[in-house]
């Protein structure tokens, strides 16, 4: 019996993380605390050389390898490259926060690596247990994150909450799993795709499975109504770590949707469409409206996060190549202003501060009016007002969900971020508007400085110039579902 | 002369890069610096602007100073810019506008000087783009983002309940661009995969749609122009606002809305137009008549202006759908007449309340004995803002009521009510503000006006009288493209 060495080049940035990792964790027991910034450059140098090997593997056209159950596609590469950039960024907004209070160590760095590569399997996933793995190796690491403050009592319970819902919508998505592998005899994406394209499988099971399915996914992106563990989590998270959970994640999640739904049961659109128009709907609606009602900042942009989901879905429930292009234009932009937002709530806190309120940005024009004027510009964005990136985004999902014919979601969703738009405009009221509650002066590190600055310039930028991410996310589209 | 160049390019980015330069001096202790910097930046915008008016071909209806480029190829967006006999004027209004802002502001704002006199630079500029551009997106981009400078020109300098008048200013007007945004998306996906405004003119929409894009646009423009009834946010956002803001707001940015009907909605929608014009009408009316007996009943002196320019505006909208040259050239030139007015009106409380900090028409009582000069002043303006023959108020006013007269005699007489009220309401307040006898003793210390105010406010009377005795060079202007309007209107695209 001969077993064929299967191609690992297009897996190539995947092991590179894994031995990377499995070396950091190893080193870091030889250093000492003095010395731990070893732990942090490691990471970052993982992360460039992982980069680099994205890059250069980077082929026109998607390969498979271990049994067409990986795919390196031009979609998965961006989607990588977006990830390691989300990362990286967030690991140097974390730095001080997590240095001031205690979790700068190894065990850091070595989650959000694992985290990292559960998001990498994930993207470049081709089969349904891939899939799951990656999933599962991305969750069991955030929860670890979530709880890494052991002396807290707010984080513990929210990594609690985080475990148990996380764990019964695996539970969910595993069970939709089985039933269309109990419809179409495979785990395989491409091959179930091929089965319900030609409605060989048994439709009743099919959609049941779906629903499951579905109902797994929107879990993991957050949107109603299973949006509950979001806003618990994000606030009762380390900020550092809401920052992680908020970031590249999403960009993960984006990609499972498209693997499990776009590229497996795109014959099943008709159902999952109806099922997202719903979700998009509740969520654009309740994420916009309760949000009004916070006064925790963070709690605040994790409704957010959620009517940014609902506007996600507008891109894929068109069911058009010009809708997955659209909502991976969106997501990447999301990444970006999230970043950016929870990373000024980071700048503002301090050793034995957290800036968790809405009050504590009371004037911060007078304080720093370079950071109050990044932070405009993400409010901005989130808001969806030119000149920033953000109107794109808004822009593109909205003509995509109405070239699809749903007047009536558009209008609403419309109408939605008028309402959102309040809130926003409540940061930049007390910031601008207000007097300082205290004026303890902001003194960020120097590279959180800058890349802060070019965070809060790149949203505005691109939204001079957002031609290149569009037509990035266009070309990774096209190439992989073509 | 008109091809290949960037004139208009440069009108609309030079303010902007002045306000990033003014923006850049930082805090208050170079704030004579930031001034200097912002007059140069508005001066030179304002000569700048003066080669479009010009230079510009009286004899054509096409886009003039065009500039094409391609911006955002995926959604076949482009960068395009050009102006006609329509928005050519209000370029050289916002220009002139924004110099008058910034000298008026001068002493005036002592705190953030550097981040006022941006503002303000920067709103230029995107207005300027507004008027100017052609294409959709760039359209909306310019439109949504003058929103943000505005929105902290209020809150920041504006008065005690600001931040209310902030946030209903925002959200009002943001409510209505985001149909419009709608509005734009379908008629992309209906032109075929266009955005450019000029291939909007001849694309043809059954009469359901049109309504429905006619509402879309309504909600947008309506709010901003005001008519009656989303008008309310006007008289708070005036009211709050720093002087420069309302000068700003009443002279320039209600011309937008106005502008968008002409833009959008009369040669995109013609059918609808016509469907809707006794709607149109009707509103334009109310808003005439009712608010002109609101502005009647204030106590605040800049509520008692905004409620006078709603309505003003009234005229302009009320001209518009009468569907007639006479009308149509009518309204524009009390836009234009209009922008003048209300600046100085806004100006002239703003003197008044630098020196007194009150808007209260009861605080006052015998200015001119204090202030002869600036009395002088206020009473050309306020028979200016009442339609008296000689000033340029008189000019549009005019046209309009005789436009309404030919179409129903009594939408001309309903209008014509406006030179009654329209003096009843500003006489008696410059009566009650001005003459009698010394109030009180804080009226007793007035200074009279400065020369820079002289400067200003004389600037200004300047153009009121100007264009209320000789018109021809405004009408001159826009007579081809107001015809090629008409035509538009006229063709129906069922």
């Amino acid at each position: 019996m001969t077993f064929p060495m299967p191609n690992l080049i297009p897996a190539l940035p995947e092991i590179f993380v894994l031995v990377m990792v499995s070396l950091i964790l190893i080193i870091d027991l030889f250093l000492s605390a003095k010395n731990r910034f070893i732990t942090y450059a490691l990471t970052q140098i993982t992360l460039l050389g992982a980069a680099w090997i994205t890059v250069s593997t980077h082929g026109a056209v998607p390969e498979y390898t271990f049994s067409n159950m990986f795919v390196d596609d031009a979609m998965s590469d961006v989607l990588k490259l977006m990830s390691y950039i989300a990362v990286s960024v967030v690991l140097v907004y974390s730095r001080t926060y997590i240095s001031q209070r205690g979790m700068f160590r190894g065990e850091f760095f070595a989650l959000a690596l694992f985290a990292l590569l559960g998001m990498m399997v994930m993207i470049s996933a081709n089969h349904f247990l891939v899939l799951y793995m990656g999933l599962e190796l991305l969750s069991l690491s955030l929860y670890a994150m979530v709880a890494l403050q052991r002396d807290s009592s707010v984080a513990t319970e929210a990594a609690m909450k985080y475990f148990v819902l996380g764990a019964l919508a695996s539970g969910l998505l595993l069970y939709g799993m089985s039933m269309l592998y109990g419809a179409t005899g495979s785990l395989n994406i491409n091959q179930v795709a091929t089965v319900i394209q030609h409605s060989t499988g048994n439709h009743v099971v099919l959609t049941f499975g779906l629903v499951f399915i579905v109902a797994g996914l929107a879990f993991k992106l957050g949107v109603v109504p299973f949006h509950m563990w979001i806003p618990d989590v994000y606030q009762g998270a380390p900020t550092a770590v809401t920052l992680f959970i908020g970031s590249a994640p999403k960009i993960a999640a984006f990609a499972f949707v498209m693997r499990l739904l776009v590229e497996g049961l795109q014959g099943l659109v008709q159902d999952w469409q109806g099922m997202l128009v719903i979700m998009a709907v509740l969520s654009m609606a309740i994420g916009n409206i309760v949000a009004i009602a916070q006064t925790n900042i963070k709690r605040m942009l994790a409704y957010s996060t959620i009517s940014h989901m609902g506007f996600l879905l507008l891109g894929f429930l068109s069911g058009s190549l010009n809708g997955y292009s659209s909502s991976m234009f969106y997501v990447l932009v999301y990444v970006l202003m999230s970043v950016g937002g929870f990373g000024m709530v980071l700048l503002m806190s301090r050793q034995g501060f957290e800036a968790e309120n809405l009050d504590d940005f009371k004037g911060l024009n007078q304080r720093k009016p370079w950071y109050a004027f990044m932070m405009l510009l993400f409010m901005f964005s989130m808001a969806g007002i030119p000149p920033t990136v953000g109107f794109y985004a808004k822009l593109s999902v909205l003509q995509a969900a109405l070239q699809a014919g749903f007047l009536w979601l558009v209008v609403a969703a419309v109408l939605f971020s008028v309402i959102g738009a309040f809130y926003y405009l409540r940061i930049i009221k007390l910031m601008y508007f207000d007097a300082p509650l205290d004026d303890t002066p902001i003194r960020p590190e120097g590279d959180m400085a800058i890349l802060m600055s070019t965070n809060g310039l790149a949203v505005l930028a691109l939204g001079i110039m957002p031609q290149p991410l569009m037509a990035l996310c266009a070309y990774a589209i096209q190439r992989s579902l073509l | 002369m008109s091809e290949g160049s960037t004139l208009l390019s440069w009108v609309i980015w030079l303010p902007i890069l002045a306000g990033l330069l003014v923006l850049a001096t930082g805090s208050d202790r170079n704030a004579q610096f930031a001034r200097l910097i912002a007059l140069i930046g508005a001066g030179a915008n304002f000569l700048m602007s003066i080669p479009l008016f010009t230079g510009f071909n009286r004899l054509t209806s096409d886009m003039q100073f065009v500039e094409k480029a391609s911006w955002i190829e995926t959604f076949n967006v482009s960068y395009h810019l050009g102006v006609d006999g329509i928005s050519v004027l209000f370029i050289i209004l916002t220009t002139f506008t924004t110099l008058l802002v910034v000298i008026a502001g001068w002493k005036v704002i002592e705190k953030k000087v550097a981040q006022y006199m941006a503002a303000f630079l920067i709103m230029s500029g995107l207005m300027i783009g507004v008027f100017s551009a052609l294409d959709a997106v760039l359209f909306y981009v310019f439109w949504e983002a003058m929103l943000i400078p505005m929105f902290i020109a209020i809150g920041v300098w504006g008065g005690p309940n600001r931040v209310y008048a902030a946030v209903k200013f925002f959200l009002y007007t943001l409510l209505g661009s985001l149909l419009m945004l709608v509005a734009f998306i379908y008629l992309y996906h209906k032109s075929g995969g266009s955005f450019s405004i000029l291939d909007y003119h001849s694309i043809q929409l059954d009469l359901d749609v049109q309504v429905l894009l006619f509402i879309a646009f309504f909600t947008a423009f309506a709010v901003k122009v005001p008519m009656f009834p989303v008008h309310t946010w006007l008289p708070d956002a005036h009211v709050e606002a720093p002087t420069g803001g309302s000068v700003v707001l009443a002279a320039i940015m209600l011309k937008l809305g106005a502008y968008g009907f002409l833009r959008f909605s009369l040669p995109i929608l013609p059918d609808a137009s016509h469907a809707l014009s006794g709607f149109m009408i009707t509103l334009s009316l109310i808003a005439v008549v009712y608010i002109g007996l609101v502005a009647l009943a204030q106590s605040d002196m800049k509520k008692l202006i905004a409620y006078s320019s709603i309505s003003h505006m009234g005229f302009v909208t009320l001209g518009f759908f009468l569907f007639s040259d006479l009308g149509m050239e009518g309204a524009l030139v009390q836009m234009i007449s209009h922008g003048f007015i209300s600046a100085a009106m806004f100006l002239c409380v703003g003197v008044m309340y630098d020196r007194m900090h009150s808007r209260e028409i009861s605080d006052y009582g015998g200015v001119v004995n204090t202030m002869p000069k600036f009395a002088a002043f206020f009473m050309l303006f306020a028979m200016a803002n009442s339609g008296l023959p000689g000033t340029s108020g008189f000019v549009g006013e005019f046209m309009v009521i005789l436009a309404a007269l030919k179409v129903n005699f009594w939408y001309g007489f309903l209008a014509a009510t406006t030179l009654i009220f329209g003096a009843a309401y500003t006489l008696w307040m410059y009566k009650r503000v001005v003459f009698g006898p010394v109030a009180n003793t804080h009226v007793e210390h007035l200074t009279d006006i400065t020369k820079r105010e002289i400067l200003v406010l004389g600037l200004l009377a300047v153009a009121v009288l100007g264009m209320g005795l000789y018109p021809l060079p405004f009408t001159e202007v826009m007579h081809a493209s107001v015809n090629n309007l008409l035509a538009h209107v006229a063709q129906s695209k069922l």
